[in-house]
């Protein structure tokens, strides 16, 4: 069976789903948030990949470039932000986030 | 040849936060004045170019100015310069004068710049990360407090998820319509293009919906507000409110400006749940700082309004709400940086019990930002509102008006509860003196807000004008 646009959309939109769902199912540890964050990023990646090479257009490819550049200095201002809330909080659950009641 | 004029703003933006960023590294002790002071001067050379810069369309169609990005640019840099002065003394006493923190808000303003004047969707994105980044990092300045950092964690992780469905739904634009031009999408979506660009515009505006704080995207809002630094909350109120609404505006009417039938219910249900949300959950506040959150999300659903409408007149009342909104919520911060007592920061509403009796002045501006954001005449808040209003009644949105007139009434109760704790409730606040740069703007502020009446002309006509260039 030959790997059509339509297998790429529904694998990138599985990935967000998985990503939106990690992010607000997950009771356990904001590093899976993070994971999740990546995925969200990810899917849109491959919808421009799969779109750029369908549509034989190099914008999707260029703007895939752009998106991983900014998830890259996005995982690591997480990770710094994290690190500093570690060391305030001594922990990284995300039922211990409840300073301010929202 | 192309001119480097229009695009000298952001240059001067970028490459000064770089010279400011290696004198912070070098100099010592770590000079938080100077770089404050330092892209302070930035932010006013980039004003000033701005208002020079001729109308073009840059780099291969990616960037876009016009007088309507001059009008957004300018109320940037006003915020911007508003939020700097006030963070020059509450920093220092708050133990948090980094001379990273304006070099943050110059890269915050660039990326603010870049998305306004963005005429493709990756520019847009680009600049919708740069301002966000910045700011995740500014929320957290206070690396030593808890709430500080929650507060930056918390922004951090719902931002990004935001920005990852805006990303998401670029894509699907994209794939559906195989461009990423703001005018080559506007000229394709005339004709009938089919579902999968309307889902990819429904996660554009999820996204740029979550940056404005428009319910039920502001999840974030309150706790961010009363975490971050004051001076940081006054920034967050201002700028980046701003920006995205300008961003909202030539996104939606640009590109999508051929939706508008499949947009308009969209942003009207925002409108209204917004507006609601931000008059009934502000009324059990007891944290000042989270009333301003609800009442900033209670705003921007105001604002909106004007954008539901679809109408240039529609564009020029958003615009106007939001310049009047910037100027009031300044003001509004600037006072709430003053409330100290004995070197200590207060945050209850409670706190400014009695504050008429011993500081008539400050009292006074105090008040006249709560009746200017209830929207009592003659202040400026009431002009603005008046405009979204008489907009959307013009474009048929009847029930979005009393919905709003309504809201607006519910609103007023705890914009005056503020006052009447201030002036008829007993107590001795205390306060310390407000140091000048507070005082500057708090009186620049109210002075706005108060007098607005007297000169109403350069504003509106201003907008009229950014409206017609967006328009086109």
């Amino acid at each position: 069976m030959p790997v059509s646009l339509s297998h790429f959309l529904v694998v990138a939109g599985l990935l967000l789903v998985i990503g939106v769902f990690g992010i607000f199912m997950n009771r356990k540890n904001i590093i899976v948030i993070m994971m999740s964050i990546e995925l969200v990023l990810l899917a849109a990646n491959l919808n421009f990949v799969a779109f750029s090479g369908a549509l034989h257009d190099m914008v999707g490819q260029v703007f895939t470039m752009f998106v991983l550049t900014v998830a890259a200095a996005e995982s690591a201002i997480g990770l710094a932000i994290l690190v500093i809330y570690f060391r305030n909080r001594g922990s990284i659950e995300v039922e211990d986030v409840t300073m301010m009641r929202g | 040849m192309t001119s480097l004029l229009p695009i000298l703003p952001a240059l001067l933006l970028g490459l000064g936060a770089m010279a400011l960023l290696i004198v912070g590294v070098l100099a010592k002790p770590e000079p938080a004045g100077f770089t404050t002071w330092g892209a302070i001067v930035l932010l006013v050379a980039a004003a000033l170019v701005s208002c020079a810069a001729p109308d073009t369309l840059l780099f291969h169609g990616l960037l876009k100015t016009s007088l309507f990005t001059r009008f957004a640019d300018a109320l940037v840099y006003t915020a911007a310069v508003a939020a700097l002065l006030l963070a020059l003394d509450y920093n220092r006493k708050e133990g948090i004068a980094r001379f990273e923190y304006p070099i943050l808000v110059l890269l915050g303003v660039l990326g603010m710049v870049v998305m306004i004047s963005a005429a493709d969707l990756m520019t847009l994105y680009i600049g919708f990360e740069l301002q966000s980044l910045a700011l995740y990092i500014a929320a957290a300045l206070a690396r030593d407090s808890v709430r500080s950092t929650e507060a930056g964690l918390k922004y951090f992780v719902l931002g990004a998820l935001a920005s990852g469905l805006l990303v998401y739904g670029i894509s699907l634009v994209y794939g559906f319509t195989g461009t990423t031009s703001f005018a080559a999408l506007a000229g394709l979506l005339g004709a009938n293009i089919g579902y999968g660009a309307v889902i990819g515009l429904v996660f554009v505006i999820v996204g740029l919906a979550f940056k404005i704080s428009a319910a039920p995207f502001h999840m974030w809002t309150p706790d961010v507000y009363e975490g971050a630094p004051t001076s940081v909350t006054a920034l967050f109120g201002t700028a980046p409110k701003a920006a995205a609404m300008a961003l909202f505006l030539s996104v939606m009417t640009g590109p999508f400006g051929h939706l508008l039938a499949q947009w308009q219910m969209i942003i009207e249900i925002l409108a209204i749940i917004s507006m609601a949300l931000g008059a009934l959950a502000a009324i059990g506040q007891t944290n000042i700082k989270r009333l301003m959150a609800y009442s900033s999300i209670g705003h921007m659903g105001y604002a909106l309004m004007g954008l539901a409408a679809g109408t240039e007149a529609g564009i020029q009342a958003t615009l106007i709400y939001v310049a009047i909104y910037v100027v009031m919520s300044f003001g509004a911060f600037a006072c709430i940086i003053a409330m100290r007592r004995r070197g200590q920061a207060v945050e209850k509403i409670s706190d400014l019990a009695g504050l008429a009796a011993q500081r008539p002045g400050f009292a006074f501006a105090m008040a006249l930002f709560m009746w200017a954001m209830a929207g009592i005449p003659p202040l400026s808040g009431f002009f603005g509102k008046l405009y979204v209003f008489s907009a959307a009644l013009n474009a048929g949105l009847v029930t979005l008006v009393i919905i709003g007139i309504i809201t607006s009434v519910i609103s007023a109760f705890y914009y005056l509860r503020v006052i009447k704790v201030m002036y008829f409730d007993a107590g001795a606040p205390d306060f310390d003196a407000v140091p000048a740069s507070v005082n500057f703007v708090m009186a620049v502020g109210a002075a706005v807000t108060a007098l607005f009446i007297l000169l109403p002309a350069p504003l509106i006509t201003a907008a009229s004008a950014a409206a017609k260039a967006l328009m086109g």
